[in-house]
């Protein structure tokens, strides 16, 4: 699904889960976690970018904290530009990041 | 179960040079349970080819498949109608379902998406350990149920050598010496008497080195 | 007699016998085994040649037997099974024993990933017990272990290889006794430091008359430098030193470490000869062979004996 997302043609993938030892499904953020880093590794080797994927823990009550780190990942993947599919494709980006939660 | 490892990304990409239009194909046997080469794997596999193809700018069409077995003609024949559309085939199912696939279709070019490794068994999630090499000869009801010649290094028969290190392997730390293992089952089965036995040299001609093998049963063909 | 070489008359003869060994160079120069044969003589029964030794490639075995019995000195061929299947072991030891050899050690040989070639295939087609097992079938039995009769039977003296120090250590005597039901005529144990251990092994050894079923030659390294001992304890499997030991070198000022390891490899030696069940000792003076003279005269062994045939 998150590689669906940079077929897609998102520049960036942002994912959100509980602070972690607080998941209310136990340890579903954890797991996430890791098929995060997965993505990130298979992103590495094929040159797209590995930090156009990303994954933040917060809780249900950090708003701001929310608005915070969208825009430190907005910014960062502006800095990186479109991704390299976009580039290939050049029609423009469509959107220019999708957020994907967790719970 | 057969066991495997995914191939480095850079060697598929590169066998997959002449192509645009291929079948990634899966199979639900060993490599779905040793999380290699079943369908997830599929859609991840093909996700990532698309991804890297597109961005060096050379797009690549995929059909995404997963059989039941690439063992069995019976699961392979249902390619038939369209395998012939595509290009070539990267199987991630092990060196026997690719070797097959391949001579059920002659006319497709198969690739090998997995380097298959060995048979098996889970130690937890993530780990998979070598037990058993096919030599065509079990000996196990002697060992107490430990393959000598899988899990010690040097197939010994009378084993440990002296690298033998606080029950692991001189070849690795993180190896068990098999015949610590042996002699500790042997212990607690109370055979220790079969260790005292001089044991036949090994016929490996029932294993590969006798030349490809081949079974017969005669009550079924 | 097994075999009739000097090293089995010696030891049936009653003496305390002394093997040493030569390592072959890395390469195809024969003078260098010449050079330390020529150290060696005089001061051994039998000198060991090494087999590829830590899979490190050397110049055969085979050959550098025929290099030390050149200079006047009888050599021990060691034979590891980690790189050839038995049709080819048949055939070298039938082609070492054409051409004098008359002691073999029968060894399984360091694993090859410790070697120059991690990547060669692994044979270890029959494992070092079953390799003596055939070596006493063609000899006392004059057949291949097909069965056919050979031309010619190899007469060796049959050795193998003892760890006392290796783990587990409660199986250390069980598999010394597979080795004797084998066939071992002679065994050499790896190198001691750790007196109490092998006294220890030795009890265990005596209470199975396995000292008295084959000959034991007792192994010994004498250290050059505290280093080395500390080197040798962390890096090298089946070695046991006791800090004790090392601390004794330690207390020396360098320069004169290397004399108070020989000085303690002779102490070693004298407390082994008057060790039940021991018949001989093997110094291991690795790269030191110009030493061995002045251990072996130090602990009282030299002139060697000359026993008729």
């Amino acid at each position: 699904m998150l590689l669906k997302a940079f077929e897609n043609g998102a520049d960036g993938v942002m994912v959100i889960g509980c602070l972690e030892g607080d998941c209310h499904y136990v340890n579903g953020n954890i797991r996430a976690r890791a098929r995060v880093e997965r993505v990130y590794n298979i992103l590495e080797q094929i040159n797209i970018g590995p930090e156009r994927i990303r994954m933040y823990n917060l809780s249900a009550g950090e708003g701001a904290k929310f608005a915070a780190f969208t825009s430190e990942f907005v910014t960062r993947v502006e800095e990186l530009g479109p991704s390299p599919i976009n580039l290939a494709r050049s029609n423009g980006p469509k959107e220019s990041e999708q957020e994907v939660q967790a719970t | 179960m057969i066991t495997g490892t995914p191939k480095p990304i850079e060697e598929i990409l590169e066998m997959l040079e002449p192509y645009d239009n291929i079948i990634v194909a899966g199979c639900f046997g060993c490599v779905t349970v040793c999380r290699v080469g079943g369908d997830k794997e599929v859609q991840v596999l093909s996700s990532t080819l698309r991804l890297a193809r597109e961005a060096a700018g050379r797009k690549i069409e995929i059909k995404e498949v997963c059989l039941e077995r690439q063992c069995d003609p019976e699961y392979l024949e249902p390619m038939r109608p369209y395998i012939e559309d595509y290009q070539a085939v990267l199987s991630i199912a092990c060196g026997a379902g690719i070797q097959f696939m391949a001579e059920k279709f002659t006319k497709s070019p198969l690739l090998p998406g997995i380097n298959t490794g060995f048979l098996g068994v889970t130690e937890r999630q993530g780990e998979w350990t070598e037990r058993c090499q096919g030599c065509g000869d079990c000996v196990l009801h002697l060992t107490g149920g430990i393959c000598p010649v899988t899990r010690c290094a040097k197939s010994i028969f009378h084993g440990p050598c002296g690298g033998s290190v606080q029950g692991t392997c001189e070849v690795d730390k993180e190896v068990k010496c098999g015949w610590q293992l042996i002699i500790d089952r042997l212990v607690t089965l109370d055979q220790m008497d079969n260790y005292g036995k001089l044991k036949p040299y090994k016929g490996w001609d029932s294993s590969r080195d006798g030349g490809p093998r081949r079974i017969i049963r005669e009550d079924m063909v | 007699m097994k075999a009739g070489s000097n090293l089995e008359r010696v030891l049936e003869a009653g003496h305390f016998a002394v093997t040493a060994e030569c390592g072959p160079p890395r390469g195809a120069d024969g003078d260098k085994v010449l050079k330390k044969a020529e150290l060696v003589k005089g001061n051994v029964d039998a000198c060991n040649v090494t087999d590829n030794q830590t899979s490190v490639v050397r110049m055969s075995s085979v050959a550098g037997c025929m290099l030390v019995k050149q200079t006047g000195t009888e050599p021990l061929l060691q034979m590891v099974v980690r790189d050839r299947n038995r049709i080819a072991l048949q055939s070298d030891l039938l082609g070492a024993a054409a051409l004098g050899v008359r002691n073999l050690l029968c060894l399984s040989g360091d694993h090859q990933k410790f070697g120059d070639d991690p990547q060669a295939k692994n044979v270890f087609d029959i494992d070092s017990i079953q390799l003596i097992h055939l070596v006493k079938t063609m000899r006392d039995e004059g057949v291949f272990p097909s069965g056919d009769k050979l031309e010619g039977a190899p007469k060796f003296y049959i050795g193998c290889a003892i760890n006392p120090f290796a783990d587990p250590f409660e199986i250390r005597v069980p598999r010394f006794k597979l080795k004797i039901e084998a066939g071992a005529d002679f065994v050499q144990t790896q190198c001691i430091y750790n007196m109490d251990k092998f006294k220890r092994f030795m009890e265990e050894a005596k209470k199975e008359g396995l000292h008295e079923r084959t000959k034991i030659l007792a192994g010994v390294t004498p250290l050059k430098s505290a280093g080395m001992g500390k080197f040798m304890n962390r890096m090298v499997a089946g070695i046991e030193i006791p800090e004790e030991f090392i601390k004794r070198i330690a207390d020396e000022p360098k320069e004169k470490q290397a004399a108070k390891g020989i000085e303690m490899c002779i102490e070693q030696i004298q407390e082994i000869k008057e060790m039940e069940g021991i018949a001989g000792v093997h110094v291991m003076a690795i790269e030191w062979e110009e030493k061995l003279n002045e251990i072996v005269g130090g602990a009282g062994l030299l002139p060697r004996p000359m026993v008729e045939q």
